[in-house]
């Protein structure tokens, strides 16, 4: 589904990631973990298309697609989706507008149709009420005086809304308490199907406990250094990062 | 699939410039270019206005000579000729259309074009739930139909053309005209009052609540015409009234000048709503053009209780000069001020408002959002004065900046005085710029450039917009993205 070769990216003209390769197909679900600083969260934003990160060569192909040549609101219309490790508050927008408009952004990508506001409401009382998000939460403006987990758990409600082909969840379990981060590993886990594919970034083995990775890289100074099954995990989480990085 | 984007974005390029940039051929009867005696002699004939109000205008006219135009203002713009202009313009026709259809097809083709609910069916077919709307649009310098007149009728409200109201209520409009904003209150005002050729007047009578939205829409079409409007809202006793004001202009690339005045009376436990979308040709990319807008807009809370809010969202004009202020004259009286002002490209406003308290217990709120983007300057102005028979007074000021562009400047600049010690009077502002975090987590869940600036922009200013009517609102939102169009990158 999507195929990194050989990227290099810089940002704020310095080589973060430096010559990485990553496959991963329909079905799969991979993890990356790694030290801090390892270029992780650099590696998210640029599959996402933020600006001023600056792929100096190398490529991404998503569905076939160069997916370096779409703007990030593209990449979303062709089916990716980014949870944020810090989700950013905007003051005065409320969580339905913010998430209707970003369906109907997505939808007119597609050449469909917008969906109605009683349709979206449907839709959005089911995906919240498995998040276990109130509605009231659903009226408050997007992440303002959300708590940590209800941040994460608002990042797994719209991606539900905007049902992804290909989600890249940056440290969607940091900040979690253990109920919290079975809610959102349920959401996540319910993202997983036969044609759609995750990539999983995190610090800790404990996220996989929940969601099992088909596949585990670790990640060191921009490249990827081991890869192996989900057992490189628990090798990991008892040796530390010391040997592989 | 990237064909439809592509074919999508540049049909959204090509309507990128000023939405509402066309103007109509319509036979116009002009009034020579410059102002003299004679000018305003002719306006007044054109009007079949009676001696007195001649006799007003000619010694505001004489009044105005001996004034200049104010500097104090941050504004920077070409010394105005005001023997350049042209001061009455009206579409050519002969007598007052009796009902629609007799009104000139190509001006209902106009208001159309403008989506203007000229007919009542068109406001009565809308949303479920939609209030009525009356309209009075003003075309360059008249009135040309005035819509729902008989309904007001039945609830005793009189909703005309200020032309009109000058001829059929001549002691009312004599006893409240320049009573809010006298002759000589400034340069703009004074020539208003030499020259004004047509503009709004509301009466509401004791205890009635307007049975719907009252509306005018004024637009400027002429060439080198200025657009003098009057309006004159007096609400009785026990009165509620909410006004709307919309405003377009046709793209040209001479500067033309806007100078209105808009009183408003409120008595004893009366209140007066008055909301305002301003979308006049701002200019082009490159600041050529555009409409200069000397506006002086004032409320008197003359009765005990009354209320006065005030509130605007200005997109448009090359310059704006704007101060809707409350002269809180009444025990406990209420003044509001609900702003928003965008600037983009060269546009420049100063903007604000005055909050006079004169009355025990009066109170009154300012929220100012100013958003400024391309190489624009946008300014807050605002007088909160506490006289020394106000006992007791509350004002809150809120003033919140936020910048799009590094190009644009935001300034605020607040006067205090208080003259009694028993006031409470608070003042926050803050400055921010448009976060480009905020901007990568909406692009991130598929909005474009263009609609995440607007997206936060509108988030930015929602308490102001919450305080328009339903149908205006979702106009205003609207005006937003579309003023803001091309300022990002």
């Amino acid at each position: 589904m999507i195929k990194i070769d050989n990227l290099h990216v810089n940002v704020s003209d310095k080589e973060i990631i430096k010559g990485l390769n990553l496959e991963i197909n329909a079905g799969e679900v991979h993890a990356i973990m790694g030290p801090n600083g390892a270029g992780k969260s650099t590696l998210a934003s640029t599959i996402a298309g933020r600006e001023n990160y600056e792929v100096t060569s190398g490529s991404i192909t998503f569905d076939g697609k160069d997916l370096l040549e779409l703007e990030a609101h593209e990449r979303v219309g062709e089916g990716i989706f980014l949870g944020f490790q810090y989700p950013v508050e905007i003051p005065g927008v409320s969580n339905l507008n913010f998430m209707r408009t970003a369906l109907n952004g997505v939808r007119r990508y597609r050449g469909e149709d917008d969906m109605s506001a009683a349709e979206f409401m449907k839709l959005i009382r089911v995906k919240a009420a498995d998040l276990k998000m109130d509605m009231d939460m659903l009226k408050r403006f997007v992440n303002v005086g959300f708590s940590g987990g209800e941040k994460k758990r608002n990042e797994m409600v719209q991606m539900a809304v905007l049902d992804p082909k290909f989600a890249v969840l940056d440290e969607t379990d940091s900040g979690l308490d253990i109920d919290a981060l079975r809610t959102v590993s349920d959401g996540i886990n319910a993202q997983r199907r036969d044609d759609t594919a995750i990539l999983l970034i995190t610090h800790y083995q404990r996220l996989l406990d929940y969601v099992k990775p088909d596949f585990v890289h670790v990640l060191a100074n921009g490249k990827i250094v081991k890869s192996g099954g989900p057992e490189l995990a628990l090798e990991l989480e008892e040796k530390g990062y010391a040997d592989v990085a | 699939m990237a064909g439809t984007v592509e074919a999508k974005k540049q049909i959204e390029e090509a309507t990128k410039e000023y939405k509402y940039g066309f103007s109509s051929d319509i036979d116009m009867e002009m009034a020579p270019k410059g102002l003299n005696e004679d000018v305003i002699r002719y306006i007044s004939a054109k009007k079949n206005e009676p001696e007195w109000m001649l006799e007003w205008r000619l010694k505001a006219y004489h009044q105005w000579l001996k004034m200049e135009e104010p500097d104090w203002a941050k504004l920077n713009f070409p010394k105005i000729d005001y023997n350049d202009i042209y001061y009455y313009a009206a579409p050519k026709s002969q007598d007052k259309p009796k009902s629609l259809d007799e009104v000139d097809p190509e001006l209902l083709r106009i208001y159309a074009k403008l989506g203007i609910p000229l007919e009542e069916q068109k406001v009565l077919a809308g949303v479920e739930g939609a209030r009525k709307v009356a309209v009075d649009a003003v075309f360059d310098s008249v009135s040309v139909a005035t819509t729902f007149r008989e309904e007001l009728k039945k609830a005793g409200v009189i909703f005309m053309s200020i032309s009109e109201a000058i001829v059929e209520y001549p002691e009312m409009v004599r006893k409240y005209l320049a009573s809010v904003v006298p002759v000589r209150d400034n340069y703009f005002a004074a020539l208003n009052c030499a020259v004004f050729s047509d503009g709004t007047f509301v009466y509401i009578p004791k205890g009635v609540r307007c049975p719907m939205e009252l509306s005018t829409y004024f637009r400027i079409n002429a060439e080198n015409t200025g657009q003098f409007e009057r309006t004159l809202i007096v609400a009785d006793e026990g009165s509620y009234v909410s006004y709307l004001e919309g405003c377009t202009a046709p793209m040209r690339d001479e500067n033309q000048l806007h100078a209105a005045v808009v009183e408003l009376i409120a008595l004893d436990d009366a209140e007066i709503k008055y909301s305002t979308v301003q979308n006049w040709y701002p200019g082009d990319k490159d600041g050529v053009g555009g409409i200069y807008n000397f506006v002086t807009k004032r409320g008197n809370c003359k009765g005990k209780n009354s209320k006065i809010s005030w509130t605007q969202v200005e997109t448009g004009s090359a310059i704006t000069w704007k101060y809707p202020s409350c002269i809180l004259t009444g025990e406990n009286s209420v003044g509001e001020f609900y702003s928003v002002a965008v600037t983009n490209n060269y546009q420049q406003a100063d903007t604000g408002t005055k909050m006079i308290h004169l009355g025990a217990g009066s109170r009154s709120t300012i929220i100012s959002k100013g958003i400024s983007a391309g190489r624009s300057q946008n300014t807050y102005r605002g007088l909160v004065k506490i006289l020394p028979s106000a006992e007791g007074v509350r004002n809150y000021t809120q003033c919140d900046s936020l910048l799009v562009s590094d190009t644009s400047g935001a300034h605020t600049v607040p006067y205090i005085e208080v003259k009694n010690p028993s006031a409470q009077i608070e003042h926050e502002a803050t400055t921010s710029k448009i976060s480009e975090d905020q901007l990568f987590y909406c692009r991130s869940r598929g909005l474009d450039e263009e609609e995440a600036v607007a997206m936060i922009v509108n988030g930015f200013c929602k308490e102001v917009m919450q305080h328009l009517p339903m149908e205006f609102a979702v106009e205003a939102q609207k005006l937003l993205g579309i003023s803001l169009e091309g300022s990002v990158g």
